[in-house]
């Protein structure tokens, strides 16, 4: 027995280190004379993971000379596991991930200028306004490929039994509109609108696009200040006087995630939920049987329907060796007919002009018409360039308009906090 | 006589609360990876699902590889709480017994290396990796791991030898045992609850750690349970809940296993220190 028990750890130990040692890479096959390029993904959706390993196959079977490896990448910490692969220099060669998050790797001198590297084709595709979010200084960092507004997703039974009208892209709500048609909406227990508003900061300043509202300023010197003026004021005025004073929004969702939203919609609680177009996927998964929908746009303001958004890129690596052959996958990944499949699988929209125009995306089923019509109004997000837009937003911003929407202060504090506290963050990265 | 049973009550009644506010989450969790989607979005959600259904487990397994990378998982756990155990137990020792300036410096250095945060760590680390050539492999990914588990698994494990009296090896020595029979008969029996624990708490550290697999492992094979498990996450923190909660379910099950088997084995051992002492 005793001597058992002495040899088992032994046995362990060996057995460990002849499984691992099994584990160690055996080398690669460049020797054989092909390219091999990595291209982390990270699609997450049964259907879009699908989708993107066919077109992988389809390259590798008619380009056997670049064959290319999918690697199915996270959303979570994205972002440290790049950087960290960047220093390293083991960064994949074909790198997706969104506009917000490329400005750093782009300063940082981390991602390839495809300015020069990309066919024309590609560059006529996609609008001038859709480049704008992957260009940052005089270089082009990536290729916006996916793109999703925010939509309102509102409970058919609840819109009809109200008599409201019916908001189309051709004829939205205004904003006061939409604040008097939520007040409609409520009473005994139940709300017009539930604003999901755990990242109160992107939601708040992508709407306000609509209104003319661009809280960032830059002058001649480069240098971004902020201005919280009355076109920015629109839309915070209408989260908060719906939750505060109409009452016509619940206060419990405003740190809410969207998901957390859905089952108060489908029990007819909250008439309508600002959500991302994408969300329509959970909706089709998980609404009780016979539960009618639909998407109506966002209300318009003075700019009508201009929202920001932060498309989904593809990128391509500064040390990659073969940046070439990167963008010529890239090109292929991105031809119209292959947009489309990609967005479909995302649930989301082509940033390609012609992908656009698949009929596909243009039928009434689940929304997607209302969705491409919104295309032409997307721009970038209007913080995406500036320095320093994180700390602000996570110091300054979240909190302050956290407590604007839950009435613990006024439409003047916020003011002052977006502006005061907000552009002294502001100076430290403009020095 | 009927104070002190209606303050046994209390204390049960509390136990019981407590216990359950430490369960909640995995019954959840249990609870949603058995749930239709129907259920998962409905406005009253019930502990017990209405209609259980697998297909959240068929899901998971169908769209990743939940066995492969539970392998990888279950085998850099199992090596990295191995040879912590044996590099941290003759340390942890001499740490204790030889109170020298050196055993004093080792020991605060133990204490300041718990207080980095691992962003800061992970770029020299991978930089090492790398000319190691130890990236993207279990291997390297154990050593991170032992590397880690090592400064509390020495604190640990110093404290239960601090805890074994020195007079019951200086008994030995006088019975005529060499360093290594004392070692081995008398200090090592008694060191085995701490030497459980210690392997456990770097089992479930090395079972459960996200950021280094992600960062290290590029090769999807290679990849461990917690990097596979974040694939059902989207932007935003939107995910595929069901099978997530199915995996996640599945991921819980060998540290709950281990830790019953080591749990007995600590038991076990303090009940022989104790009838030994």
């Amino acid at each position: 027995m005793g001597g058992r028990t002495r040899r088992t750890p032994g046995i362990v130990v060996l057995v460990l280190v002849l499984l691992l040692a099994g584990c160690t890479d055996g080398g690669g096959d460049a020797a054989h004379g092909r390219i091999t390029l990595r291209f982390q993904s990270l699609a997450w959706q049964r259907e879009s993971v699908a989708a993107t390993k066919e077109l992988v196959g389809e390259w590798n079977a008619a380009h056997p000379d670049i064959r290319v490896e999918y690697v199915q990448g996270s959303w979570d910490s994205v972002h440290d596991q790049l950087l960290t692969s960047f220093e390293g220099g083991e960064a994949p060669d074909v790198i997706h991930d969104s506009s917000d998050d490329l400005a750093d790797f782009a300063h940082g001198g981390y991602l390839a200028d495809l300015t020069d590297l990309l066919p024309r084709r590609l560059r006529s595709d996609i609008p001038r306004r859709t480049w704008e979010t992957t260009t940052f200084g005089d270089g082009v960092y990536g290729v916006p490929f996916l793109q999703e507004p925010r939509v309102l997703i509102a409970g058919t039974a609840r819109l009809k039994e109200a008599g409201v009208r019916i908001p189309t892209p051709e004829r939205p709500w205004s904003w006061a509109e939409f604040r008097r048609v939520t007040a409609r909406l409520s009473g005994d227990g139940r709300y017009g609108v539930a604003w999901p508003l755990k990242e109160p900061v992107s939601a708040t300043l992508n709407l306000s696009l609509s209104a003319g509202g661009r809280l960032f300023h830059r002058g001649a010197d480069g240098r971004v200040t902020v201005r919280f003026e009355a076109a920015d004021q629109v839309v915070p005025r209408t989260v908060h006087d719906q939750v505060v004073t109409d009452r016509s929004a619940p206060g419990s969702t405003l740190g809410s995630g969207g998901s957390d939203t859905l089952p108060g919609l489908f029990a007819g609680t909250y008439a309508m939920v600002p959500l991302g177009f994408s969300y329509r996927q959970q909706i089709v998964q998980q609404a009780p049987e016979g539960f009618a929908w639909q998407v109506l746009p966002a209300p318009a303001g003075a700019d009508g329907l201009t929202q920001g958004v932060s498309p989904q890129t593809l990128s391509v690596a500064r040390d990659s060796p073969h940046q070439k052959e990167a963008v010529r996958f890239l090109d292929f990944l991105l031809r119209p007919e292959n947009m489309v499949r990609l967005a479909l699988g995302d649930w989301m929209l082509p940033t390609g002009s012609r992908a656009l125009e698949d009929p596909a995306l243009h039928t009434a089923e689940n929304g997607w018409a209302t969705g491409t019509a919104l295309a032409a109004q997307l721009r970038s997000a209007p913080a995406q360039s500036v320095r320093g837009y994180p700390e602000w937003k996570d110091k300054v911003a979240t909190p302050a308009l956290q407590e604007y929407y839950s009435g613990a202060i006024g439409l003047d504090e916020l003011g002052e906090r977006l502006e005061k506290d907000g552009n002294l963050v502001l100076a430290r990265y403009q020095r | 006589m009927r104070t002190r049973r209606t303050a046994r009550a209390g204390q049960y009644a509390a136990l019981l609360a407590y216990l359950l506010f430490l369960a909640f989450p995995l019954l959840w969790l249990v609870s949603t990876a058995f749930k239709p989607p129907r259920e998962l979005g409905s406005p009253h959600p019930a502990w017990i699902p209405e209609d259980p259904t697998l297909a959240n487990f068929r899901q998971a397994f169908e769209e990743q590889p939940l066995l492969r990378a539970a392998g990888n998982s279950l085998l850099t756990a199992l090596a990295a709480a191995v040879i912590a155990v044996l590099i941290a137990t003759p340390a942890a020792y001499v740490m204790a017994r030889h109170r020298t300036v050196f055993a004093r410096a080792v020991t605060g250095w133990v204490v300041v290396g718990q207080a980095f945060p691992f962003v800061l760590l992970i770029i020299p680390l991978f930089l090492l990796l790398k000319n190691l050539r130890l990236i993207d492999s279990l291997p390297g990914l154990v050593m991170v791991y032992v590397v880690w588990a090592l400064p509390f698994a020495l604190w640990m494990l110093a404290g239960y030898v601090r805890a074994v009296p020195a007079e019951l090896e200086e008994a030995a020595a006088v019975d005529g045992a060499g360093r290594l029979r004392t070692l081995f008969s008398v200090t090592a029996p008694l060191l085995a609850p701490g030497i459980a624990a210690t392997a456990l708490f770097a089992f479930v550290t090395a079972w459960n750690e996200f950021f280094f697999a992600l960062v290290l492992l590029k090769t999807p094979e290679k990849q461990t349970l917690p990097v596979v498990l974040t694939h059902f996450v989207g932007a935003e923190g939107v995910a595929d809940l069901g099978p997530l909660a199915a995996a996640a379910f599945l991921a819980t099950l060998p540290s709950l296993v281990v830790f019953a088997v080591v749990q007995r084995r600590i038991t076990g051992g303090m009940l022989a220190g104790a009838v030994r002492g």
